[in-house]
């Protein structure tokens, strides 16, 4: 019956990707890549992880996980799967799979969505679920503990730096993304400001009116949110009004930074956990909605398959196909920022071994089908329209006029009036040069959302959309710097002992405010890039990120080799070879290609003889120096990167050689097997 | 024609929402707390969900 039901689903699977591959020269249903996406995940989910599980891990039923065997009723407590499925899925979708994927169409539909099929159910599922299992193993210890207790304290050390870099990277492009969203558009600006207070009026509700009711609380947000967003509609009718909230880049960097600060220092319960709520709730109910959006509108896709940009002359990001398309797509498909949750919060609620498949690999197997979903919603759009939403004025041209004049020569042909309407019904001001993805994300969830629920409401999906993706990347820049606030002290303390102490007030500020700097400084520099910064910033996301996930394949490939499993070292070990040879060749692009747009230091030199000569307009000219710099930081945090990286790989050969040559390595750091027992199972 | 199962099912799927949203935590703790130890008396609603924000904020558990 298994083997039937997954013959079907590979034949239908099978005539789905064939129909995307070779549907050329006319427009594709958006349907061909839903149907896709579902078959390969659900055969990677019932042949391959099963698989993985049984032979690779030997889970074992009746083996009791930390959860039983420490179950404290909070931390350790065993959970039904289905409730860690949904806690696991919430904590690891977040804004990449919505950005990279709409940013990587530049290429066409076709690159960005085979990578985020296949890289995900052989690539970033596996190691979700590999890292999640070893952490159950070991009573829910994080990646940078079992690579220090498996290969040694450098494998350790490099975990730590690169999650620490990689979250500073991530806060900036994130940050950068809101700021551009909200830039010259009071609406934007008004709903995203709008969901500060209402967090902190939740956060008091729950902490003072009806003390830990989540539900009840969280609704009652949802609902003012959705006023917050009318609210927004109504402020820009009025010309006083919307001159309090219409704001420059820089204004809004400004803003971002101090608020950032702030919400790191204040009290969790006060701004954070409520907005945590909010953004849970909206994220799972926009993704539902969007999902039963695309079934029943079924749209075609007007992007070609493949355009001209794969040869490397993109204007949203530069770079050949091979290898960006991989490093940009990246949490879509494969994110090592998914290890450090898959070790950490969720090894703890697993009531089972035999759960980690559907935990861990079906969570990232719905995450990657939200990235299909940001393809359809990006390619639905007419190119000549995605390009000039996405493309920097710097590439294209400030004058409306020049910009479609350009990118029409491209061949994507659209005209100042359709940009002009578009505006119009989006309730905007200007659609041109809006780059960061979340623009033009909202632009193609607002018309799927009107056709579906109702038309003539496009301003307000709009404006509803931007709100969504500004809510949970507000999130993530508030955990994202309180965690890099734990780690920087935690680093801090071994030198000076006070600076360790997490609740010491002034370790707290000098902590908070020097994670707010370093992704403070990265947010400001592509603010103030005339080529929209995200061109810069995200490839560095990228290939951070990628990185970090090969450091998470590595500790994963060598607790295989020295559990005495070497004949699998593939499962981990071929994602783990494929994820180091596209980011070190992205990376050897970055630093040593001599076309400027491409190589940070390239670029850097071209923007300093330009200087030089006088030949940079006055604009570009006042803030050249700044962006001279960061580019060359660039290319030295990437080398920096890459380096580590290879070093890490380099120590786990070395003990994976060692071991299956039977000298002595590290001992394993499992916690011993101990039999399940009738008593433990009654967390519930 | 009874309505009882209808109002399970509502019962159910009212839970199972409860259980994901963390609604219920208070609960289940007083239920845990109960029986692991008996002879301390447990936090207040209060005081147990202020303390659960600190332990769930204080590590990674939001991604990109």
């Amino acid at each position: 019956m298994n083997k039937l039901f997954g013959i079907v689903l590979a034949i239908i699977g099978a005539f789905a990707v064939g129909g995307i591959a070779l549907h050329r020269n006319e427009p594709i249903n958006a349907m061909w890549l839903v149907v896709a996406g579902l078959c390969i995940y659900i055969i990677g989910y019932r042949f391959y992880a099963a698989w993985i599980q049984a032979r690779v891990l030997s889970a074992d039923a009746t083996r009791a996980t930390p959860a039983e065997r420490l179950n404290d009723g909070r931390d350790f407590v065993p959970t039904h799967k289905w409730v860690v499925f949904g806690h696991h899925f919430a904590a690891i979708a977040g804004p990449g799979p919505l950005v990279g994927p709409t940013l990587a169409a530049q290429f066409g539909y076709l690159p960005g969505t085979i990578w985020i099929l296949f890289g995900s159910v052989l690539g970033g599922c596996v190691q979700d679920m590999v890292v999640l299992f070893m952490s159950t193993r070991r009573d829910g210890r994080s990646l940078g503990q079992m690579a220090r207790d498996e290969l040694g304290p450098f494998g350790g050390f490099a975990a730590l730096v690169g999650t620490l870099v990689i979250v500073i990277i991530l806060i900036a492009v994130l940050a950068l993304v809101v700021v551009n969203a909200m830039k010259g558009s009071p609406w934007a600006t008004f709903s995203v400001f709008a969901t500060i207070p209402i967090a902190v009026l939740i956060g008091l509700y729950v902490r003072n009116v009806r003390p830990g009711r989540v539900m009840e609380a969280s609704i009652i947000g949802m609902v003012l949110l959705l006023i917050g967003v009318a609210g927004g509609g109504w402020i820009d009718q009025s010309p006083t009004l919307r001159s309090m909230f219409d704001y420059t880049g820089p204004q809004l960097a400004g803003f971002v930074i101090v608020y950032g600060w702030l919400a790191a220092i204040i009290p969790v319960w006060l701004l954070l956990a409520p907005r945590g709520y909010l953004s849970t709730f909206l994220k799972l109910g926009v993704i539902a909605l969007l999902a039963i959006a695309i079934i029943v509108i079924h749209p075609d896709l007007k992007m070609p398959a493949i355009t001209r940009f794969v040869d490397g002359t993109g204007p949203i990001f530069s770079g050949k196909v091979f290898p960006f398309v991989f490093i940009t797509i990246a949490c879509g498909a494969v994110s090592g920022f998914h290890a450090l949750v898959s070790s950490g919060t969720t090894p703890k609620l697993i009531g089972s071994e035999t759960d980690v498949a559907l935990v861990g690999y079906g969570s990232m197997a719905l995450e990657s089908f939200v990235a299909i979903m940001a393809v359809i919603a990006a390619t639905l759009l007419d190119p000549g329209v995605f390009f000039a939403i996405n493309v920097g004025a710097g590439v294209v041209g400030a004058d409306p006029a020049t910009a479609v004049a350009t990118i029409s020569s491209w061949g994507f042909p659209v005209t100042v009036d359709q940009m002009q309407d578009l505006a119009r019904n989006m309730g905007e001001h200007t659609l041109f040069a809006r780059t960061g993805g979340a623009p033009s994300l909202a632009v193609g969830m607002a018309s799927i959302f009107s056709s579906t629920f109702g038309k003539g409401l496009l301003a307000a999906w709009y404006h509803f959309a931007l709100m969504f993706e500004a809510v949970f990347i507000l999130t993530t820049i508030d955990a994202g710097t309180r965690v890099g606030r734990f780690m920087l002290q935690d680093f801090l303390g071994h030198f000076w002992k006070p600076m360790g102490r997490t609740s010491w007030y002034p370790s707290v500020l000098i902590s908070s405010a020097l994670i707010v700097a370093g992704w403070g400084y990265f947010l400001y520099i592509g603010v103030i890039d005339p080529n929209g910064g995200i061109n810069i910033l995200w490839p560095l996301f990228g290939i951070a990120n990628q990185m970090l996930a090969a450091i998470a394949l590595t500790v994963a490939t060598g607790i295989i080799i020295k559990s005495g499993k070497l004949k699998y070292w593939w499962v981990t070990g071929l994602p783990l070879a494929w994820l180091a040879i596209v980011t070190t060749v992205a990376a050897w692009q970055k630093v040593m290609s001599p076309d400027p747009g491409l190589g940070f230091f390239s670029g850097a030199a071209d923007m300093a003889s330009k200087l030089a000569n006088g030949t940079l307009p006055a604009a570009k000219a006042a803030v050249a120096p700044k962006l001279i710099f960061n580019q060359q930081l660039d290319g030295w945090l990437t080398i920096a990167f890459t380096i580590i990286v290879w070093l890490v790989i380099v120590d786990m050969l070395r003990v994976a050689i060692r071991a299956a040559r039977g000298l002595p390595t590290l001992a394993n750091s499992e916690a011993p097997r101990v039999v399940r027992t009738a008593a433990m199972g009654t967390g519930s | 024609m009874s309505a009882a199962p209808v109002f399970s099912a509502a019962r159910a799927v009212w839970d199972a929402l409860r259980r994901l949203s963390g609604d219920d935590a208070y609960e289940r703790y007083l239920g845990h707390h109960a029986h692991a130890h008996p002879d301390v008396p447990p936090l207040s609603r209060k005081a147990f969900y202020m303390s659960e924000q600190q332990r769930k904020w204080a590590t990674i558990n939001r991604c990109c």
